[in-house]
């Protein structure tokens, strides 16, 4: 609580952002005037009273659209991030741990697949494994997965040559206490910073897949799809194609203001 | 102070008052500190960690590290008045007319760089010389420092000479512009005491030679028995008085000074001789280990029995540490083996049962790296008391609160603070109840004392000494400060390049003959005489 009274405006900026996000998120159904899929209207109406933003090329009210979005897309993401923190983070804190042939195994594996452009891996497969939003958490967790390992690891060994960590092994502790109460309390700064970095990450990943059209499926809402369908109206000189853009860039700067801050203050907290 | 006086001295601090910034607001570390110097004069500054003598030192520069500020005060350094000089000045001044030699020499030189052209750069940049001028100067300095192949050492890249060699050739770069000042920051406290004496008496040769005046900054005071012509004592960025060497060393006015001279004077008083015929809590048997390929201990033996003290000793490298590891396990030994009560002990600490582990504990060199900065004191000394004796909710707390009385820190104070919110001497008595929590027969103590200002470090050795009488444990003392050893060992095991030099009980040892390197290591100690480096001197060439 001390900590926020001495944050500075940007990232107080970036956390009411988010707080408005994640608002939206949660009170979709009640904040949106119409359904997310429901055809209210003519295709492509202006911006009206009724509809605020417009409707889009099916019909739809935008704004409506623009909510549910939130949702699925921030949703999605979050999960995503999630699942590639569990796998990424847990490889990497035994790689460091054990070392020795753990760590070689699991250092080359991911190398080979770091190696491989993400996004046109995510796509080859997507297109292989078909494009159900189950593959596409799965898949983009896996790919970030590789990232979360390798910062993990590379925190976690100046942590595991310290003497308290040698105590404790000499203590008789097991691999899981070491890890939990030695190890990940120390890097947990640099962990949570990343966690908000990889977050847009994976949330950019998603727009541009959907975009692309291998991401989240319509019907259901989602930022990058939404720029795609009604790109045409650029061309008439309508900015509303470019809302959900907006909001993805908004959302993106937001959280980069949030987790700039919290490196500055875990390198400040650094003994 | 006569103004006579004022006019010979070629450095002159009145009043100063340094500043640092925590945080938002600046706190005053240096309290108004008078300063003389006369040319040719060499004063020793010295005080604890914290006393403010490196800040003096490089305000005497007119220098202040990052986020500190000169606030009041004056320095007249020959007519120059430091404190208000512009920035051009003041850099004119420095490795020109004032020089400085820094602690870890292997940190100040750039290992990309030759010696000899890193020492050239300075007299070349302020216009003294040219190029072939400052080698052959550099040269003339590498041979009066009694570098060893003076034509050719300075061909050599720093990683190539060793430390002791690397001090000397920093001092000679100091000495390049043949300045008036040389501010020595602790020139010797990293090096082993054989190597220290050939830098002590090579810095002071060549500051006598060129008639160089130098503040010399240390917080061992035999060194500066030896270096100084008079001393400084400081505490918490204030005088706390200054004298001739010798009158300051003979007859101490304050009970500060007076306490820092005490503090060489304790020992443990002796143990009755028990039998020998016992089993021993730790025997180590022609154990050899080897890094990789390297090999570093050649068959080593010794035991250590119940409620004695083993000091391990030797100049770094020797192989003290690695024998500890393969003690505790943590280091195979590829020959010999290691014995607890009698028992052979696998070799690696991962075979060992928990009860196997429990009886020998160990203390830490940095109490900083040794305790969890994210776990408070209750939940380190806490963890092993559950862990091996399975004490938990309000038996676990009596436990730590017991051993926090032990170490004789209050336990409603201290139970719920973070490491960080101690200082190191406190660090390192968590450090000893978190080895007391395990119950052990035999605690392992690795340089405990060598990162304690003087002080401290006496109240962590009278500690030890306590809690091995209440407890009957048998330590292995691994140090290279002879005074330790002194102070609190039984017996004294010597190595050298990873063998056991010589072994004995402690008074055996301090009495001659010795074998060779233990006389030399033990003539290396500096004493609080200062005569001590001339005689030695004057020994070692006559035999």
């Amino acid at each position: 609580m001390k900590l926020l009274k001495t944050a500075p405006v940007s990232a107080w900026f970036g956390m009411i952002v988010i707080l408005f996000y994640v608002v939206l998120m949660l009170f979709a159904p009640i904040l949106a005037p119409f359904g997310e899929t429901e055809i209210v209207a003519y295709e492509f109406e202006p911006w009206s009273e009724t509809y605020l933003l417009g409707t889009d090329n099916l019909g739809r009210d935008m704004l409506s659209r623009l909510i549910y979005a939130a949702r699925n897309t921030m949703g999605v993401a979050l999960i995503t991030t999630f699942l590639a923190f569990t796998v990424g983070g847990f490889m990497g804190l035994l790689a460091a741990t054990l070392g020795g042939w753990v760590d070689q195994i699991f250092s080359r594996s991911i190398d080979v697949l770091m190696a491989i452009p993400s996004l046109i891996f995510a796509l080859l497969l997507l297109t292989i494994f078909g494009t159900s939003l189950g593959n596409l958490i799965v898949v983009i967790a896996l790919l970030d997965a590789t990232r979360v390992y390798r910062l993990t690891r590379a925190v976690a060994m100046t942590i595991v040559v310290m003497d308290y960590v040698e105590a404790a092994r000499l203590r008789g502790e097991g691999l899981l206490w070491q890890i939990r109460k030695e190890i990940l309390p120390n890097i947990m700064a640099p962990l949570v910073a990343e966690f908000g970095l990889r977050f847009c990450f994976v949330f950019l990943m998603i727009s541009a897949l959907s975009f692309l059209g291998l991401g989240i499926q319509p019907p259901t809402a989602d930022w990058g799809s939404m720029v795609r369908d009604n790109a045409s109206l650029i061309t008439f000189g309508d900015i509303t194609p470019l809302l959900p853009a907006g909001a993805i860039a908004l959302l993106t700067v937001a959280v980069n203001f949030v987790v700039d801050w919290m490196l500055h203050q875990s390198s400040g907290l650094k003994e | 102070m006569s103004h006579s006086k004022e006019k010979d001295n070629l450095l002159t601090i009145r009043g100063l008052r340094i500043e640092g910034k925590s945080g938002d607001h600046w706190n005053e570390i240096v309290h108004g500190v008078d300063l003389d110097l006369k040319r040719g004069e060499v004063l020793g500054l010295i005080g604890e960690s914290g006393a403010g003598k490196s800040t003096i030192g490089l305000a005497a520069m007119g220098f202040t590290r990052d986020g500190c500020r000169i606030s009041g005060g004056a320095i007249d350094f020959d007519g120059i008045d430091l404190v208000h000089a512009t920035q051009k000045v003041r850099r004119g001044l420095r490795g020109h007319r004032i020089a400085y030699v820094a602690q870890s020499a292997a940190a100040s030189f750039n290992p990309a760089h030759r010696l000899i052209d890193q020492y050239c750069e300075s007299p070349i940049v302020h216009g003294v010389m040219s190029r072939e001028q400052a080698e052959t100067d550099a040269i003339d300095l590498y041979r009066r420092l009694h570098l060893p192949n003076p034509e050719e050492i300075g061909f050599r890249y720093p990683h190539q000479v060793s430390g002791g060699q690397l001090q000397r050739a920093m001092t000679a770069m100091a000495m390049a512009s043949k300045p008036d000042l040389i501010i020595f920051d602790e020139p010797t406290t990293a090096l082993d005491v054989t190597t220290q004496i050939e830098v002590l008496s090579a810095i002071r040769d060549v500051v006598r030679d060129f008639h160089t005046a130098a503040i010399y900054i240390t917080h061992d005071l035999a060194v500066v028995a030896q270096m100084a012509d008079r001393v400084k004592v400081l505490l918490k960025g204030e005088e706390v008085e200054e004298a001739d060497t010798r009158s300051m060393l003979d007859d101490p006015k304050e009970d500060y000074t007076k306490s820092l001279w005490a503090v060489r004077s304790f020992h443990a008083e002796a143990k009755a001789d028990i039998s020998t015929q016992s089993t021993p809590v730790v025997s180590v048997s022609h154990v050899s280990a080897a890094y990789g390929k390297v090999p570093v201990l050649h068959d080593v033996s010794f035991d250590i029995h119940k409620g004695r003290t083993v000091a391990v000793v030797g100049e770094s490298g020797s192989g003290k540490s690695t024998t500890a590891r393969v003690i505790t396990g943590l280091l195979a030994a590829s020959d010999g083996e290691v014995r607890f009560n009698g028992h052979v002990m696998p070799t690696s600490y991962k075979q060992r049962s928990k009860d196997q582990l429990r009886q020998a504990q160990m203390i830490y060199q940095m109490a900083d790296t040794a305790l969890n900065p994210k776990q408070t004191i209750g939940e380190i000394i806490g963890r092993p008391v559950q862990f091996y004796l399975g004490l938990r909710g309000k038996a676990r707390l009596e436990r730590v609160r017991a051993l926090l009385d032990e170490i004789e820190l209050e336990p409603d104070l201290y139970i719920n603070r973070l490491p960080s919110e101690l200082s190191g001497g406190q660090k390192q008595r968590i450090g000893i109840a978190r080895a007391l929590a395990a119950e052990p027969e035999f605690i392992i103590c690795d340089e405990v004392t060598s990162a304690l200002d003087q002080l401290v470090a006496e109240g962590i050795l009278k500690l030890l000494n306590k809690v091995q009488k209440d407890f009957g444990l048998a330590y292995m003392f691994i140090t290279h400060d002879l005074a330790t050893v002194r102070a609190i060992a039984d017996e004294v095991v010597v190595m050298q390049h990873g063998k056991v030099v010589e072994a004995g009980p402690k008074d055996a040892m301090f009495t001659p003959p010795h074998h060779a390197y233990t006389d030399l290591l033990l003539s290396s100690i500096p004493e609080m005489d200062p005569d001590w480096l001339d005689k030695l001197l004057k020994q070692r060439g006559e035999a």
